[in-house]
């Protein structure tokens, strides 16, 4: 087989497999959710209510596509798929195995870094264009909220880089070999994963669009197929947090006895799951406490697991 | 990577001239973001995905989201733009365009001295970058981090909370 023949092969599949993953996660959330409040969830639809799926798509597809007369067109016409292109994007530096990859960046984690700063323009922007009053307090709390969260996220990350000595992410994974990052970067972790809900704007810090305040926040004026694309654009953002985690804290396809891909798979539907279940569990925060956690509590936590690591790794030198 | 280069400056030079002749703010800013993030792809181009990447999360990521954000609170409206349109009369692009012709120029006398296009050199990895950062240019960066720290002291001071007994001081001086 030709190398460009099958890069073409990797690329389809990881396009195909994202979408098929983030679709299937609507359905998924759903039942999962049901579950936990005690009550069934989606299950008409064909077997388990799996067709679910489609008939969603179906009714989005096939909604009056309204774009506001008040709205400015063109950026609101664009806004919905940054998102999607963004957070579609970062999966060419993801490495599933070895071997499946799109692109072996040897600045993959800065490029990530990079495509999530983008997409807080979909999200700000679309505040802006809708012209609504609701609309705009979305935008500009997702804006403060997401330029807020991305500086420890991105510092939450240098702990893993300083240890494998690179931002490629397969050699951040291949030295994980030994021992997991959880362990010695357990609070890079988990200001990674706080960092990445608020990055991807779930509940609990789904303050853009707080439904019981602000109608839907940014999305308000968004029907049809736009809106499909924030939905499924949120579904994407959760799966690539998902899986980053994989890569940088849980050794990503490394794993006994089964094939790397299946253990890849596993770690990351692990962390989707919790996304899931931190919906149904927790109560989202008000919007003053949100920013006090980030800038009070988690910037000089991870700066100080950054001088910590630092000063350990120049000891044991 | 020669073609790639020269696309993406012609974004850059195209999304540019756009900001200029923009009459809404926010468009404007939009092309300025596309500027930058070509200017990254031309960095990328040049050999340097580090500071390409920086482009892109620093410039296009971080400051224009603040610009944007900034424009958004004042929400200008048909009124703004009017006030532009008032602004771009012919006059105004005298002063820029001979200053734009003498770059230009020196470009040329560049570019006719022979080639300084140095693409497919040697790759600028983040580990060079951090070693000059803190080898030879270790005053540059001490003395920005000195200014960022009077920068944010400062920006501290504008929004601290005022104490009841300050509110009153300056209401009675209005």
């Amino acid at each position: 087989m030709s190398e460009a023949l099958r890069s073409i092969i990797i690329i389809l599949s990881v396009i195909g497999g994202v979408m098929t993953i983030a679709a299937g996660l609507i359905w998924v959330e759903r039942r999962l959710l049901a579950l936990w409040q005690d009550r069934y969830g989606p299950n008409r639809v064909g077997a388990f209510g799996l067709l679910q799926v489609l008939a969603d798509m179906i009714k989005v597809l096939t909604k009056e596509d309204w774009i506001p007369p008040f709205a400015d067109k063109s950026v609101f016409f664009l806004t919905p798929a940054i998102i999607a292109i963004t957070t579609l994007l970062t999966f060419a530096v993801i490495p599933f195995t070895s071997t499946i990859l799109v692109a072996d960046l040897n600045i993959g984690v800065l490029f990530f870094l990079a495509m999530s700063s983008l997409g807080v323009y979909s999200v700000t922007l679309a505040g802006w264009a809708s012209a609504s009053k609701y609309s705009l307090l979305g935008g500009l709390r997702a804006a403060a909220q997401m330029i807020s969260y991305e500086v420890f996220m991105g510092l939450s990350l240098m702990g893993a880089v300083m240890l494998a000595g690179s931002f490629d992410l397969r050699v951040i994974v291949e030295a994980q070999r030994g021992l997991w990052y959880v362990v010695p970067q357990f609070a890079g972790f988990v200001i990674f994963f706080i960092a990445g809900v608020a990055e991807t704007h779930r509940l609990p810090f789904d303050l853009p669009e707080a439904e019981s305040e602000l109608v839907a926040g940014y999305h308000s004026e968004y029907s049809g197929m736009k809106f499909g694309m924030f939905f499924v654009g949120e579904y994407i953002g959760i799966t690539l947090i998902s899986a980053l985690i994989t890569v940088l804290f849980f050794g990503g396809w490394l794993g006994p006895v089964l094939p790397p891909v299946v253990w890849f798979l596993i770690k990351t539907f692990f962390f989707i799951g919790f996304f899931i279940l931190l919906r149904a569990a927790l109560p989202r925060p008000r919007y003053d406490q949100l920013m006090a956690l980030g800038w009070k509590v988690l910037l000089p936590v991870s700066l100080l697991n950054l001088a910590v690591t630092g000063g350990i790794m120049l000891a044991g030198r | 990577m020669r073609d790639a280069f020269y696309i993406s400056a012609a974004v850059a030079f195209v999304s540019t001239l756009m900001v200029i002749i923009q009459k809404k703010v926010v468009h404007a800013l939009l092309y300025l973001i596309i500027s930058l993030l070509s200017v990254a792809v031309i960095f990328f181009t040049l050999g340097a995905p580090f500071a390409a990447a920086l482009e892109v999360i620093i410039y296009a990521g971080a400051i224009m989201v603040l610009f944007v954000f900034v424009v958004m609170m004042l929400n200008l409206g048909a009124e703004a733009a009017r006030q532009e349109k008032s602004w771009m009369s012919p006059r105004m692009w005298i002063g820029p365009s001979v200053l734009a012709a003498i770059l230009l120029a020196d470009m040329l006398v560049l570019l006719a001295r022979g080639p300084a296009f140095i693409s497919g050199g040697n790759v600028v990895g983040p580990k060079h970058v951090g070693m000059a950062l803190f080898g030879p240019y270790l005053a540059g960066v001490e003395l920005a981090s000195m200014l960022l720290l009077a920068g944010l002291a400062g920006a501290y001071h504008l929004g601290r909370r005022l104490k009841k007994e300050e509110l009153a001081e300056r209401e009675t001086r209005r």
